[in-house]
């Protein structure tokens, strides 16, 4: 199985080799996709994992057992009005019709309910405009 | 003989702030409510407006002298290699220029962050941008190396000089093949996925004056939210093309060459943009007035989105390689509904030129021209016409052996 999960430490937690044995116990592939780690300081990872279904169990209950809180990843897509030069090159792209095209005023829009974050505008904004945000707890941001 | 209108009247009408002007989407209301005849009296301008992606952009700087002096033989802004084949410390920075670093399509597609455009957007917005110059030093100009920051203020000049830019009318990129495709047109789904046009339709500049009879050499636009002016026709410029009854090109025709002042610019109307798989390029802002000379005039301005035709091109085979295959037209009408019909299949449709920006600039040159900011000037000289002969070429297949340094002096 693979999951994206938010792994947030303690000052003392994030000064062992945490990662390492992850890799050498449980056997787990891992993708770190955003980190902030400091000695002595709180950090979090945001982590790709991938193995088989018990040893990713396995896995996360080892971190558990570490007092490392393990969430799932939860992202969000923003889009940046102010950057946006509303070209609707997203719109025909959107699979739910979050990212909306007006077709009186060409107005581009977006409905963040209606997001199911696939991604797919990431690429295809030639402003860049639109980004993926890993909702994070705000003491670890 | 009908009515005639001059410059100098309307320009007197603009000092006096007595000037009517009105969009090209207003103009159609105007024309519907009281006719032609009245509204070729009534209204004095016509302003249009387009916002895409211009490739063919960039802008001449002049930095100044170090201390010593330098020829310039290589120069980086912000990484990205400025062209230094003039004057000592003169360069030009074009908008699809990459960094020697940017990993361009090794791992396709590439993303191509941050080129050319990007550093011209960031000088207009008044960022710091670092520049590294190089030189082999002459007696004249000692200094070899210059590494420092800069920003717009810095320069002499910032020149914007586009060569070829308001394409009139283009293609409608779909793509027939079976894998996805990275385009200056975007991202082309497989299999007639999508169909992406670039077009700001009837606010369009050249569409809205079809065989440039106001539109010359000299005239006075809006440019990257600045003044700036029509340089020449632009690079490509093809007039005498297959038209409709009203003028229209039924393929990508005429271009213009611009040029202005990027220190009186606005980032907000020179936009860096990233195609994802195809390169760095820059969304440009222009607006043109049309002054309602005569009826005839009026009459071009009166062009609607179902009026214009884009040749529905293929970019799995057919542009790439040069095939002809015919698809048939979209109509710009359809085009910005949503769906158009290709090969008997509904298709969705992708824009990359921005209307709502393009319908801005009509407004914010509209609003100009009202205030007196911006008087109109009659071309110093025609762009070549419907009637031009102008042959569109490519490059020649020919042998370069026996060729070696036969041109060169030394040789």
């Amino acid at each position: 199985m693979k999951d994206r999960v938010v792994c947030y430490f303690s000052a003392a937690q994030s000064e062992q080799p945490i990662i390492y044995r992850l890799v050498k116990n449980y056997d787990l592939i891992f993708n770190i996709l955003k980190a902030d780690i400091n000695p002595q300081k709180e950090g979090y990872l945001v982590v790709e994992l991938e193995g088989n279904r018990e040893s990713y169990q396995e896995g996360i209950a080892f971190l558990r057992s570490l007092g490392v809180v393990v969430e799932p990843l939860s992202e969000t897509v923003v889009w940046q009005e102010d950057i946006c030069i509303q070209c609707g090159a997203c719109a025909s792209f959107c699979p739910t019709q979050a990212l909306d095209i007006d077709r009186d005023s060409m107005q581009v829009s977006f409905d963040n309910s209606r997001c199911v974050v696939c991604g797919m505008c990431l690429d295809c904004c030639p402003t860049r405009a639109i980004q993926l945000h890993f909702d994070l707890r705000e003491a670890a941001v | 003989m009908g009515y005639e209108k001059t410059y100098e009247e309307i320009n007197e009408k603009i000092r006096k702030g007595e000037a009517v002007v009105v969009t090209a989407e207003e103009i159609m209301d105007v024309v519907g409510e009281i006719g032609y005849e009245k509204a070729v009296r009534q209204v004095d301008v016509v302003t249009t407006g387009t916002f895409g992606p211009m490739c063919s952009s960039g802008a001449f700087l002049n930095f100044g002298h170090s201390r010593p002096r330098i020829k310039m033989k290589r120069v980086h802004l912000n990484g990205v290699e400025a062209y230094t084949g003039i004057a000592a410390v003169d360069a030009y920075i074009g908008a699809a220029q990459l960094p020697a670093t940017d990993p361009e399509n090794k791992v396709y597609p590439g993303r191509f962050s941050y080129g050319g455009s990007h550093v011209i957007h960031d000088l207009v917005a008044g960022k710091e941008i670092r520049l590294e110059a190089e030189a082999y030093g002459t007696d004249c100009y000692p200094n070899k190396k210059v590494d420092t920051v800069i920003t717009l203020g810095d320069l002499n000049e910032a020149i914007l000089f586009n060569p070829r830019n308001a394409y009139q009318n283009y293609n409608c990129a779909v793509n027939l093949g079976d894998r996805t495709l990275y385009t200056y047109m975007g991202i082309l789904k497989p299999n007639l996925g999508n169909a992406s046009y670039s077009t700001a339709g009837q606010l369009s500049p050249l569409l809205n004056d079809p065989y440039y009879k106001t539109i010359g050499v000299g005239t006075r636009i809006f440019l990257g939210g600045g003044i700036g002016y029509v340089a020449w026709n632009g690079t490509q410029h093809h007039p005498n093309v297959l038209r409709g009854e009203n003028g229209v090109p039924m393929t990508p025709a005429g271009t213009l060459a611009v040029i202005g002042d990027l220190k009186q610019m606005d980032p907000d109307w020179l936009v860096g943009l990233s195609y994802i798989g195809y390169g760095a390029t820059m969304a440009v802002g222009i607006g043109i007035p049309i002054p309602i000379l005569n009826e005839e005039i009026l009459r071009y301005t009166m062009v609607r989105d179902e009026d214009i035709f884009c040749p529905i091109v293929d970019f799995f085979e057919g542009y790439p390689y040069s095939k002809p295959i015919d698809l048939g037209y979209a109509n710009v009408r359809d085009l910005k509904s949503g769906k158009i019909t290709v090969n008997g299949k509904e298709v969705v449709t992708t824009p990359q030129s921005s209307y709502p920006r393009a319908r801005k600039i009509a407004a914010l040159l509209k609003e100009w021209i009202r205030s007196g900011r911006f008087e109109l000037t009659r071309p110093v000289a025609a762009l070549p016409s419907a009637d031009a002969n102008i042959e569109f070429k490519s490059i020649p297949e020919r042998s370069p052996n026996g060729m070696n340094g036969r041109n060169r002096r030394d040789s």
